[in-house]
């Protein structure tokens, strides 16, 4: 397919989507008694307007491009990773107790690798078991992972609150080897806002999964067995092979997420922390079309809604925007197939 | 086997057909179905539908039963105009199907699976579990479809089961049954019972249509044929005016006809050092997931610039012997040997590296990622040839998919586009420019022009041609006998999983062969 048309079903279908969901909040917003022009407009002054408010979104949306990726990086081989929650916080948990591990004095940049290698492998630990049930005796991922996350995080809960919390907090002792450095630290602007340098890490992650999907003979493997299992097996690709390979690294991506808050935000794992981050990730991985950079995107977008839904508090309840965030999964789901159709059979019609 | 056509019922011609089904046309998207079908089935005969995979016949059926609308034609059951009704008018006028995958309820008991949808009740809510039961007990008296009402459609076999869906629809209330592959999982004396019980059901004055593609069954059963090629239908004929052979001819057709007549010439082969060279297959054993044999003790070898053909009506065990050969389906028992290495246990790829190389049947399912570009289609197999340190080289992958694409005129030529955008032919081309484009030295070469156009299947002989002339042992396997005719040095036919005989091409002809086909004959590899 030429650029022009690719480009055209990669963007056309998303903004329908987008512009059904504005439709929808308008609706909404108007079921207040608010103007959805104000309203739009306090949105886009608290998320965007200002460099706290952007910081804000940046941070919101460096955990969701983690378990957005790890998610899509699943789905390209055929797999739905429903774990990202509990890969997540077991990624924080290892990064918070290598972090505590290491002496004070530890190079900053050894310390940070150290912290990301753990919280990588712990995702991909908590990955690897679901792709090792799956391959080994055919137990459905979407079940092992969804179970898994109950096991893990009581699991994390039990050594909290029984052994590695401060007293009267449901969190580890705070940390001071690996302390990733924030934007406000660079910028002062961002003063007083999350965002850090996890963000580059995201980005990073995101660039390497484009390569080994799209560049790296493993990916062209990963994405045969994702589209035509029977085709791959045919080709000499060990499915089992590549289920195993999709679903730990799809792990270790969330895994690494767990930096976002432990390193950067608030240097100490705390109970709970990645409540919803893991769920959130599989509509950032719907709406970013299992892209890479789609991903980025979709998770930008997801986290300006989140913080925006801070913003307009004062004049529609916060949960109108969960209300537009299913709107708009809804509407990618069923919006973009159909929208694609009728590119297409235009197409034909111009053709002929 | 003539015999049993000969005691056909004296009908008076004049009877009314129970189904009258003329000039039918169905598509699906671009698969053409259905193209101007007929059929019509006397009301009290056992009729048989007979065609390949493929040929049309249960889009037919499906059709008849109100599943589905024609796009265009007629359907008249008993002289009533019923084009495109729908399935509860199909049932209400006493159209009963079986279809070949069960539909039952398996912890539902006999009984409640046949009254399913219109239970008997007493006093408004509770199911009345014992009049079903007798019911079902009378019907199955009636019938000789005998089986206990009471008990559990899981514990049932494979036969007792097709023997309940059989109650279902005459519970119903069906006239006219359409039984869709019945047989292909039963068992011998299963299959013996399952006829003596329509025999009694046509006596009755019930209407059967079989679907099958077992010519010795509707030679054994039926009273009238009808055969489907192609979406068509070629013959309906009396089962009693008829031979075996020339209902297998009907069905696999001489259409294509290219290279009907012609005959490739022995090659001169060097002998002695290259003895165990090319594929050898010993004694190969393939269960399916039911654990029936569907390969059954299959042996053969094939030397260099060979052509071994396998001839045989589709269903007998080509699919999965080819399956085992080239490592996508396990093998029971038996050895097979590339250039004399021992593979039986070796995976997909280590086959590919001990010199196989495979044209499967289904370029769809198999053979191509339809969403992958033309260029990475053409390194499907053999994408490890083209990495370095795990790293694909698109140069590389671009230069291989332009040469690929001018030497074997891949229409059109741009290795960007997606291979689903591609015809069925251009596909067919990828799958083979990059099968014959590898370093290999046996090819299983698999059904390897079907929906191919005349053009392109000129294309594909001359390059199988061309790979026997360099020494490769080649397996080929088609349901056109021209095309295995015209091509192999030997034939092998095979039948019920096994090679019914495997003789030398040059005494060989489509009227032999189809001796064989059908198991009328046995000969020397049995």
């Amino acid at each position: 397919m030429p650029w022009g048309e690719r480009a055209q079903e990669a963007l056309i279908p998303p903004l329908v989507a987008l512009l059904i969901a504005l439709i929808c909040g308008d609706l909404l917003i108007l079921s207040y008694g608010q103007s959805p022009a104000g309203v739009y407009r306090l949105l886009l002054e608290g998320t965007w307007g200002n460099a706290y408010g952007f910081g804000q979104v940046l941070y919101k949306a460096t955990t969701l491009a983690f378990t957005g990726l790890a998610v899509s990086f699943g789905l390209r081989a055929g797999l739905f990773n429903i774990g990202g929650e509990s890969q997540l916080a077991a990624g924080g948990f290892a990064a918070a107790l290598t972090g505590l591990a290491l002496p004070v004095a530890t190079p900053l940049i050894i310390a940070l690798i150290l912290c990301i290698v753990a919280a990588g492998c712990a995702g991909g630990v908590v990955g690897a078991v679901p792709a090792y049930l799956k391959t080994r005796f055919g137990a459905h991922e979407v079940i092992v992972t969804i179970m898994l996350n109950f096991i893990v995080l009581a699991l994390l809960n039990w050594f909290i609150a029984g052994h590695l919390h401060v007293p009267e907090t449901l969190h580890t002792p705070e940390i001071h080897a690996g302390v990733l450095p924030r934007l406000s630290d660079l910028s002062p602007t961002f003063h007083g806002s999350a965002a850090n340098l996890a963000l580059v890490v995201a980005l990073f992650v995101a660039v390497a999964v484009w390569f080994y999907l799209f560049r790296a003979k493993g990916g062209y493997e990963l994405r045969a067995v994702g589209l035509q299992p029977d085709a791959a097996e045919y080709g000499g690709i060990s499915v089992g092979r590549v289920w195993m390979r999709a679903l730990t690294f799809s792990g270790v991506i969330a895994g690494i997420g767990g930096i976002n808050y432990v390193l950067g935000y608030k240097h100490y794992y705390e109970d709970g922390f990645a409540s919803g981050a893991g769920f959130l990730g599989i509509a950032v991985a719907l709406v970013g079309r299992n892209h890479p950079f789609g991903v980025l995107l979709a998770a930008f977008f997801f986290a300006t809604l989140s913080q925006g839904g801070l913003a307009i508090h004062a004049f529609v309840p916060k949960q109108m925007m969960d209300v537009l965030q299913g709107v708009v999964i809804i509407a990618v789901a069923t919006a973009v197939p159909e929208v694609r159709r009728v590119l297409r059979g235009a197409r034909k019609m111009s053709d002929t | 086997m003539m015999a049993a056509a000969s005691r056909l019922p004296a009908s008076p011609p004049s009877r009314l057909p129970a189904i009258q089904m003329t000039a039918i046309d169905k598509s699906f998207g671009a698969i053409h179905a259905n193209r101007g079908a007929s059929l019509e089935v006397l009301s009290g005969e056992i009729h048989a539908l007979v065609g390949e995979n493929g040929a049309g016949k249960s889009t037919l059926m499906r059709i008849l039963g109100g599943l589905m609308k024609p796009d265009a034609g007629r359907v008249e059951v008993n002289g009533r105009d019923v084009t495109g009704w729908s399935t509860n008018d199909a049932i209400a006028a006493g159209i009963g199907i079986v279809h070949q995958h069960f539909m039952l309820v398996p912890t539902l008991t006999v009984a409640e699976n046949l009254v399913l949808g219109c239970e008997p009740k007493t006093r408004l809510v509770s199911l009345d579990y014992k009049r079903a039961a007798e019911d079902v007990r009378k019907l199955s008296d009636e019938t000789g479809l005998v089986i206990a009402p009471e008990r559990l459609v899981s514990d049932l076999s494979v036969g007792e089961a097709q023997r309940v869906e059989i109650l279902k629809v005459l519970f119903r209330g069906a006239k006219i049954l359409v039984l869709d592959e019945p047989t292909a999982v039963l068992s011998p004396p299963e299959v013996r019972e399952l006829w003596s019980v329509l025999r009694g059901l046509r006596d009755n004055g019930a209407t059967v249509v079989l679907i099958t593609h077992r010519l010795d069954e509707v030679v054994e059963l039926s009273d009238t044929i009808t055969v489907m090629r192609a979406g068509q239908t070629v013959e309906r004929i009396k089962t009693s005016e008829t031979t075996p052979s020339e209902i297998a001819r009907a069905m696999v057709g001489r259409e294509v006809s290219l290279s009907a007549g012609k005959r490739v010439q022995p090659l001169a082969r060097p002998e002695g050092p290259q003895r165990d060279q090319g594929l050898e297959a010993r004694n190969i054993h393939v269960t399916n997931p039911r654990g029936i044999r569907v390969v059954d003790g299959v042996s053969f070898s094939i030397k260099p610039g060979e052509i071994l053909g396998i001839a045989g009506v589709e269903g007998n065990g080509q699919t999965e012997l080819v399956e085992a050969l080239a490592g996508l389906r396990p093998v029971f028992s038996g050895d097979i040997l590339i250039d004399g290495l021992d593979v039986t246990r070796r995976s997909v790829a280590a086959r590919h590296d001990a010199g196989l190389s495979h044209i499967p049947e289904d370029r769809h399912r198999r053979g191509l990622i339809l969403e992958y570009s033309v260029a990475d289609n053409l390194i499907l197999g053999v994408q490890k040839h083209f990495a370095k340190r795990g790293v694909l080289d698109q140069d590389r992958v671009m230069e291989n998919a332009m040469e690929d694409v001018s030497a074997f005129d891949i229409r059109p030529p741009n290795p960007l586009l997606a291979a689903r955008a591609l015809s069925g032919g251009n596909q067919q081309k990828v799958v083979i420019a990059r099968e014959m484009g590898r370093n290999f030295s046996v090819l299983l070469a698999s059904q390897p022009t079907r929906g191919v156009d005349v053009g392109a299947i000129e294309f594909i002989h001359s390059q199988l041609l061309e790979a026997r002339a360099k020494g490769k042992a080649i397996l080929l396997v088609s349901a056109e006998l021209n095309e295995v005719l015209a091509l192999s040095d030997r034939i092998a036919v095979m039948y019920r999983g096994k090679f019914a005989v495997i003789m030398p091409a040059s005494e060989a002809s489509e009227e032999s062969l189809g001796e064989y086909m059908i198991g009328a004959k046995k000969g020397n590899a049995a």
